[in-house]
């Protein structure tokens, strides 16, 4: 979460060039590019199927892209798992979540990089230090919860969202994906974890946020990138666009002007 | 939906207690029916329950399932299952019996029955991982059938008997104690027991591959998306079982100075059953290893004490039977008031 020294707010952190994605013989994503900037928050639209989850699978690692490469501040990286985009800082909330509901919050923020002793080939977990950091980390994102000891399964649908978000964000991430952040959420949580998402692209963090709902994109975006059948479509800064162009792009059309829209007030 | 999350926030901090409790309940609540079973049985069997002879017996009785129980524990913490140990124990005792009388060093015979267990535990882990098997009930249960059928074929259905007394050490020896007599001693298999208990709750608890073992029964996805790597946690938990039913094959190689292929048959459901007595939840995620050692435990004194009333064996089988239903039942109970609806 720190920004790295010298480093101009316009100074590319994440490109993907070409990204093409082959299931078999469906082709579920064609020449893909896009990029991302420091403390940028780039909203990508598409309707279901569109290839955008895809898109994040393949940037996050869980996915080898067919063809194309990927360059983390201009260097070519490969991912041939999850584990190695996180090293590289990318990071990934899945729509699903992700986390395990039998174990508590601190451990779910640091599973599979839980602070401790290595032993021959095995980690001595510091749990005590592990819950410190991960109380530390939830106050510095101003994230409330009852305690880092309960489990998962016993919070709310935005504490989750909020404990997902506070896992990708506590190694220092530089990227961090969110699919559908707020799809699953009370609309009273909707916001809480918007401004999440202010936060941080306050500390630089660059994110990329995927998501079918138009409030959220014209609040918490910069830019705002639209895929059609596997395909880029069209992308605009947020300034230069307006809802109805984007629900436009979403199903595939383009030239579509605010005077023509359907809910336009005369 | 927005009266459900009102309500949730509301009953947040009840719930915590809640869970705390449940919690409590979970890891701790078995002891108490072995507490209330034990006082039970000392009433109705003054004399003779508490006595040390007793006391010792009861422990190399309960030696054998301990250790099945205790690798099927770490095996359905991940949502899996182990039908094999049973045959893999007897493949072990069978193995070993027949290197100690081949003139094999002592030490040497000693490590038979983990390494053959743990080799076909990796087999096991790997069927499911590699050969992407559905379950593991079917991987575990060719291995099942696979295993005795190699554990015959070695032996050609012939016990073997005469084991050395060095390799009997650990099943059959005791530890007198300054005090109490002649029957108050330490079984060296207690301790064998103790120990890997201890390990095991220790390695669940504090390393991080315990912890990825419950991650990976809470929510294998979850656990991918970290970094886990869940065939390897899977493969080490199959290893582990089959370790455990090895060093099994050796207690009971001690305790009874021979090896004969018919051992085991039906142990994996008993190990089975006391996990689950234990708490531990059959889809994963769930249980303690001190609840587990309940689950033995409750196995033990309700064949020990039925033994002591002179109630028949059928008896003991059947109301088995009927607590591991009660034991379930209760626990679905248990989480339905646990959990908000």
């Amino acid at each position: 979460m720190q920004a790295s020294a010298g480093s101009g707010r316009d100074q590319i952190l994440l490109e993907a060039r070409g990204i093409t994605k082959y299931f078999g013989a469906v082709t579920a994503l064609e020449g893909v590019n896009l990029k991302l900037s420091r403390g940028e928050v780039l909203g990508v639209v598409g309707d279901n199927g569109a290839g955008k989850s895809t898109l994040m699978k393949v940037l996050s690692g869980l996915f080898r892209p067919s063809e194309g490469e990927i360059l983390i501040q201009g260097q070519p990286v490969q991912f041939n798992s999850p584990r190695d985009s996180h090293k590289a800082g990318i990071e990934m909330v899945y729509q699903d979540l992700a986390l395990a509901g039998n174990m508590p919050i601190f451990e779910n923020i640091y599973l599979g990089r839980e602070p401790g002793r290595r032993v021959g080939g095995l980690t001595i977990v510091n749990h005590a230090e592990s819950r410190k950091l991960a109380a530390e980390h939830l106050a510095r994102l101003q994230i409330h919860v009852k305690s880092v000891d309960q489990n998962v399964e016993d919070l709310s649908g935005g504490q989750r969202q909020a404990v997902a978000i506070a896992r990708a964000t506590a190694f220092d991430a530089k990227v961090v994906i969110m699919d559908e952040p707020t799809a699953a959420l009370a609309i009273k949580e909707v916001g809480k974890v918007l401004d999440l998402i202010k936060r941080l692209k306050d500390h630089g963090v660059g994110v990329i946020l995927i998501s079918h709902r138009m409030d959220d994109v014209f609040y918490v975006c910069d830019r705002v990138m639209a895929i059609f059948h596997g395909r880029n479509f069209a992308e605009a800064p947020l300034k230069d666009t307006n809802r109805n162009e984007v629900i436009g792009w979403i199903m595939g059309t383009k030239g579509h002007a605010a005077g023509l829209a359907h809910d336009k007030v005369h | 939906m927005a009266d459900a999350s009102k309500s949730a926030t509301v009953a947040a901090p009840h719930e915590f207690q809640r869970s705390l409790r449940s919690r409590l309940l979970e890891d701790y609540g078995i002891l108490l029916v072995v507490v209330g079973m034990a006082v039970v049985l000392s009433i109705l069997q003054p004399d003779y329950f508490l006595s040390a002879q007793n006391l010792t017996n009861i422990v190399r009785q309960i030696g054998m399932n301990a250790l099945l129980a205790l690798g099927l524990y770490i095996v359905i913490v991940t949502a899996g299952i182990d039908l094999s140990v049973g045959s893999v124990m007897a493949l072990s005792i069978m193995l070993l019996a027949m290197a100690d009388k081949a003139g094999a060093p002592w030490p040497l015979v000693l490590l038979v029955g983990p390494f053959v267990g743990t080799l076909i535990g990796v087999i096991n882990g790997l069927g499911l991982t590699l050969l992407r098997l559905p379950h593991p009930f079917i991987m575990t249960l060719g291995t099942l059938n696979a295993v005795r059928g190699l554990c015959n074929l070695v032996s050609g259905g012939q016990p073997v008997s005469g084991i050395s007394d060095e390799v009997r050490f650990i099943g059959i020896a005791d530890i007198p104690l300054p005090f109490g007599g002649e029957f108050a001693v330490i079984p060296v298999s207690a301790i064998l027991l103790l120990v890997c208990y201890a390990g095991v709750a220790w390695f669940m608890k504090k390393v991080a591959l315990g912890r990825h073992i419950f991650a990976v029964g809470g929510n294998p996805q979850a656990a991918r998306v970290s970094g886990i790597n869940v065939n390897g946690v899977l493969v080490f938990v199959y290893a582990a079982s089959g370790f455990f039913a090895g060093l099994a094959a050796l207690l009971m190689a001690g305790r009874t100075g021979s090896g004969y292929p018919n051992l085991g048959i039906g142990a994996e459901l008993d190990a089975i059953a006391a996990v689950i007595i234990g708490g531990a939840s059959f889809f994963g995620g769930r249980g303690s290893v001190l609840g587990v050692f309940a689950g033995v435990l409750v196995m033990g004194l309700l064949r020990n004490g039925l033994n002591l009333m002179n109630i028949s064996a059928f008896w003991q089988q059947t109301l088995i039977g009927v607590i591991i239903i009660l034991a379930v039942w209760i626990d679905v109970l248990r989480r339905n008031s646990g959990t908000r609806t």
